[in-house]
């Protein structure tokens, strides 16, 4: 149960000193730590062997939850307790809220951070089709500057993304306005579990559709046709859910493996689709439940 | 190796550790605060849990050089006047039976209580949903947790009728 390899560890107070550390060369390479929930199991495992880690949690930038021009702002070291608890997040992001009470147990919410989340960048992350029906920006600091980047071109492959060598993932901003939506989560049992796949949704109020899968790619993707079909109807009818079932099984390309088949992965994204999509619409019409629920225990209506 | 301090069950500890040492491994092997068992070893199972700045977590997924100058307690540091209301409850109850799941089930619940005093069942089995038991089942575990939800809900209908 122990960490085999060993490693140098730094915790810097600013983020200038710590992108002069994360440029440093060290034998094995140099790694961000943040929430560590993800990481500190790989280096048991022995999936990383980093040289040295650069501790992220002592600075200050990377803090809060605040509305800002332009949006809501996720500091990088936010955890999902934070999330999963913050009045502003439920009024600006809600299907945020809805997925961040759903990660793992609390135990790991009160550590993990929804940043590390998609830095880990594993298939099943949970706030990856979040943050993709959101359009979230994601803000780096480089050494050559700061740099903002769509979370749409973040997701490289399993455990890659598009972050830059040396740079630090600071915070992620969530364009604010008034919407709706619904996140649905498959798991083996209640309780904790990785997801078997996942749907996130969200509608505005010109019923324009965003729709996002995890867990059934080898990275969190968008469903640009089942956006395009249900695109202008705030209130699409059932005929038009079921065709959105079908097009979305040619969105998804799930495998088998030891948390579930590929079968039941297509089958279970086609009722989550058809859950999420009639959750959002009612919503967004003010009636439906609070987020937070779990739609594929309650009673779908 | 760096030393570091801990706030431990209220007392100040200052350690030697090496960066890849977990917060588990320095508790049990080196301060002898053996209450947080080593489990899954991943997070899963939560026979770790330790509070951190008084969060339930996973202290097998912690390193202890990240912890420095933080407040960290066990099921050692609960109950200065002899064991709490909860831990009555779980004697009672037999909400235990080989005991490694214990420590860790009596600290996430006792963080659940001290941040929400009268939780429902839901919320009980959410906070208890990252701690596995292999042997009572989780009713009695739960029924303890209800108990003293209750207890909290008498209290405070006392303290309204007295200042009423």
């Amino acid at each position: 149960m122990t960490i085999a390899c060993t490693f140098g560890y730094s915790k810097p107070q600013t983020v200038e000193e710590a992108l002069r550390l994360l440029a440093r060369r060290v034998g094995g390479g140099i790694m961000p730590l943040a929430g560590g929930t993800d990481l500190v199991a790989w280096l048991r495992d022995g999936a990383v062997s980093p040289g040295h880690l650069v501790d992220l949690k002592g600075l200050k930038e990377l803090r809060g939850i605040r509305l800002v021009k332009g949006g809501l702002w996720l500091g990088a070291s936010t955890t999902f307790s934070e999330i999963a608890e913050s009045p502003l997040v439920r009024r600006h992001a809600p299907i945020l809220t809805e997925a961040a009470g759903m990660v793992a147990s609390v135990g790991i919410r009160n550590r993990a951070t929804v940043a590390g989340n998609i830095c880990s960048a594993v298939p099943c992350c949970d706030s990856g089709p979040v943050l993709l029906v959101y359009d979230a920006q994601l803000h780096l600091a480089t050494r050559q500057g700061p740099r903002t980047m769509p979370v749409t071109r973040w997701f490289k492959g399993p455990r890659a993304t598009a972050l830059p060598k040396g740079a630090i993932l600071v915070g992620i901003l969530i364009p604010t306005g008034r919407h709706a939506g619904a996140f649905a989560k498959l798991k083996r049992y209640r309780g904790e579990d990785l997801a078997q796949a996942s749907v996130a949704v969200r509608v505005d109020s010109r019923g324009n559709w965003q729709v996002a899968y995890g867990s059934v790619a080898p990275t969190p993707l968008r469903g640009p046709k089942v956006e395009k079909l249900l695109k202008g109807r705030k209130l699409p009818e059932a005929d038009l859910i079921e065709q959105a079932v079908k097009i979305g099984d040619t969105e998804i390309a799930p495998i088998t493996d030891i948390r579930g088949s590929e079968v039941y992965r297509r089958m279970m994204v086609g009722v989550m689709l058809r859950r999420t999509i009639q959750l959002a619409a009612r919503r967004l019409a003010g009636e439906g439940p609070d987020y937070g629920i779990n739609i594929l225990e309650e009673e779908a209506s | 190796m760096k030393e570091i301090t801990l706030h431990l069950n209220g007392e100040v500890r200052r350690i030697a550790v090496a960066p890849h040492e977990t917060l588990l491994e320095v508790l049990r092997e080196r301060l002898g605060i053996t209450t947080p068992k080593s489990g899954c070893g991943r997070g899963d199972c939560g026979a770790c849990t330790v509070l951190l700045e008084g969060k339930a977590v996973r202290s097998c997924l912690i390193l202890a050089i990240e912890t420095d100058g933080q407040r960290v307690t066990t099921l050692e540091g609960i109950g200065e006047d002899g064991p709490t209301a909860l831990q009555q409850e779980f004697v009672k109850r037999n909400a235990f039976q080989c005991g490694f799941c214990a420590s860790g089930i009596v600290l996430a619940a006792s963080a659940l209580l001290k941040e929400n005093p009268q939780p429902n069942e839901g919320e009980i089995r959410e906070a208890l949903a990252g701690n596995l038991c292999r042997c009572t089942g989780y009713e009695p575990i739960v029924a303890a947790v209800r108990a003293v939800a209750r207890r909290n809900a008498g209290k405070k209908r006392v303290a309204k009728r007295a200042r009423s």
